[in-house]
């Protein structure tokens, strides 16, 4: 869990670019974000407004060209490898849009490779735990082939609090769910954030994204403050629109 | 990570793809099962000539007039040597068991109406067990006979067959040469040994045979049985050629009339061959492992393709590069281990199946199986599996969890 007094999320002038066929796009442009211990924060905006990247970036699974990264009060901006890989089985739980549960392994299976690659020597009565906890206590032995959509995610829920992370970092996750099921899960999400867990999830879907008690906008790998949300909406409106008009004959 | 879930994910991914699994191994099944029949028929035929010539007396020295030219050719024909040369050497050599001077030629003998052609053989009693015949029934003649030049003969099985079919040999009188002779034994078959049928012979004294039945004063060969060890062939072969040298009145410019063959020389080439045939047939099935695990490195590049998004997943929760790595190495090595072990199976089966189907061809194979060969083969193929895995388990290794997520 979260170490007392630090804020969970400590991100300072953030930037990462990347080339695209001798072109440098700036995925990342000096990007502050702060997240305390319990709270649930939707990162929003267009897709190539970045917020993937920041998504990669703060779930340490790639490291930015610059800028101060402290997760749970630990530097994570600096490492790459193995360190990296450390601290996204300790801190992290993820729950992506399509899953990525292994096919052929068991619900319970899913769950306890986290613990496995902690190196805990019996995982199985912390992954029985967790897969409880989300609902599905009575699946723990079927294979993910013979769950549905909801059950599935439940189950990736699961795997991502096993390891009792600081943050959990959520993808889209009802990216891939029917809008009742989508709901379930945003509902599961909604009590874990209760119980005092710290969640993080990136969308596209403005349904979603007002899930959050807070919510982070990104553009053109920027943050736009909270308050200019609307008006930097209706200037990206009008730009649109300008270059639409621009177009018509 | 633990070993049984990876065991349970290796066998799984193994297990999902059936057909493509057995297509990877069937490269590693063929190369071991070859390494293991071709080693078995190496070491077999090995065996068996050493068999073939240890049967004859590996503490054998013979000693025969004429000196082998290079090549094998013989030259100088002439008959220079005595009983007494003989006798010298029991007498004057150390480290020499029994002597047996021998003459011999191909006789007609025959008992009542049934004729045989065989090789008779004028021999001391000594000679028995200098070659290793040992009497079926009956028995073998004594010095005494020898002494007095009696006409007795003893018959390997086979000529006792041509002669007497299922009738009782011994105590019957046949003639040799029209003269008779009373069969007093009857050897133990020794099988034929490729070049001469030791079966289809008889014995008689010498002392009968040099004077009654060839008419020659001259012996054909000195037959010497060591006190045995290997180097000691050696040391009396030399000392036996000094003293017939010296009862030759040869001097020193002068080739020796006489030559002794050691038979350890052909034991050691009989082994040396058998490493030969060994290393040769071996190298071959370690061809065919290469190439089984070329296609091992093959399915596992395609299986790190297939599984990029679940690599991507565990990196994402925590799999160090070396997990990776080790889940990897661990499949291929999974994949390549059963192929070793169907392998084995295979090869052994191959192994005793060669000297069955060579038989029915008219050909003789032995095949030797041993349990080195089989820890070779299937140490080999989990070599083969950690070697050609590797490459395809760091590729893995290294995915970068970003794109390996993002990939389709």
């Amino acid at each position: 869990m979260t170490t007392a007094g630090v804020p969970v999320i400590d991100a300072r002038r953030i930037r990462k670019t990347y080339r695209v066929g001798g072109q440098e796009i700036r995925a990342l442009d000096g990007v502050d974000v702060r997240v305390e211990a319990g709270e649930m924060v939707a990162v929003t905006g267009a897709s190539g407004s970045g917020k993937s990247t920041l998504m990669q970036v703060l779930g340490c699974l790639d490291h930015p060209d610059s800028g101060e990264y402290y997760l749970d009060g630990e530097n994570a901006a600096t490492l790459s490898g193995d360190r990296l890989a450390g601290i996204r089985n300790r801190k992290i739980g993820f729950v992506f849009q399509g899953f990525h549960l292994l096919p052929r392994l068991t619900a319970l299976e899913n769950v306890e490779l986290p613990l496995v690659y902690a190196g805990v020597a019996k995982p199985r009565p912390a992954a029985e735990a967790a897969l409880e906890r989300v609902g599905l206590a009575d699946r723990m032995l079927n294979e993910s082939n013979q769950l549905s959509g909801g059950q599935r995610q439940r189950v990736a829920v699961a795997r991502a609090l096993v390891n009792r992370p600081a943050l959990l970092l959520a993808d889209e996750p009802t990216g891939n769910l029917d809008s009742r099921t989508g709901a379930e899960i945003l509902a599961l999400f909604h009590d874990l954030n209760s119980e005092g867990r710290t969640i993080v999830i990136v969308t596209h879907d403005p349904d979603v994204a007002r899930f959050g008690r807070r919510r982070i906008h990104m553009s053109d790998g920027k943050v736009i403050p909270e308050d200019a949300v609307a008006a930097h909406e209706s200037s990206r409106l009008a730009q649109v629109l300008a270059v639409a008009g621009g177009a018509v004959p | 990570m633990m070993f049984w879930m990876l065991a349970k994910v290796g066998l799984k991914a193994l297990l999902a793809n059936k057909l493509r699994s057995f297509l990877a191994v069937l490269g590693i099944v063929i190369g071991v099962a070859a390494v293991i029949s071709m080693l078995a028929l190496g070491a077999g035929t090995r065996d068996s000539i050493l068999r073939r010539v240890s049967s004859m007396g590996a503490d054998l020295l013979i000693v025969r007039p004429g000196q082998f030219g290079r090549g094998g050719v013989m030259s100088g024909s002439a008959q220079t040597m005595t009983i007494e040369d003989a006798l010298a050497i029991a007498e004057n050599v150390s480290g020499v068991r029994r002597v047996s001077p021998v003459v011999s030629g191909s006789q007609q003998l025959k008992y009542f109406n049934k004729n045989a052609q065989a090789i008779v053989f004028g021999a001391a009693p000594t000679y028995f067990g200098i070659r290793n015949f040992e009497i079926d029934h009956g028995r073998a003649f004594s010095d005494f006979e020898v002494e007095r030049m009696a006409r007795v003969a003893v018959l390997g099985p086979t000529a006792a067959e041509n002669l007497f079919g299922k009738d009782e040999p011994v105590g019957e009188t046949i003639k040799i040469k029209g003269v008779n002779y009373q069969v007093v034994g009857v050897l133990k078959s020794k099988g034929d040994q490729g070049w001469a049928d030791p079966d289809d012979q008889a014995i008689i004294p010498i002392s009968t045979a040099m004077k009654q039945l060839l008419g020659v004063t001259r012996i054909r060969e000195i037959d010497v049985q060591t006190e045995g060890g290997e180097g000691d062939n050696a040391l009396v072969a030399r000392e036996v050629e000094i003293l017939l040298r010296e009862r030759h009145r040869l001097t020193r410019d002068q080739e020796s009339d006489f030559t002794v063959r050691d038979q350890s020389e052909i034991i050691d080439m009989a082994k040396s061959f058998g490493s030969t045939l060994t290393i040769l047939l071996g190298s071959l099935g370690g061809i065919s492992l290469l190439v089984g695990g070329i296609g091992i490195m093959n399915i596992m590049l395609v299986t790190v393709a297939e599984r990029t998004r679940e690599i991507g997943l565990r990196k994402a929760i925590g799999a160090r590069e070396r997990d990776i790595l080790t889940q990897f190495l661990f499949e291929s090595v999974l994949v390549s281990g059963c192929g070793g072990a169907i392998g084995v199976v295979t090869g052994v089966g191959a192994a005793a199946l060669i000297p069955i189907i060579a038989s029915m061809a008219g050909a003789e194979f032995a095949t030797l199986v041993g349990t080195d060969s089989i820890l070779l083969a299937l140490g080999v193929s989990v070599g083969v599996g950690m070697f050609f895995g590797y490459y395809p388990a760091q590729r893995a290794a290294r995915l970068d969890p970003v794109e390996a997520l993002r990939y389709e």
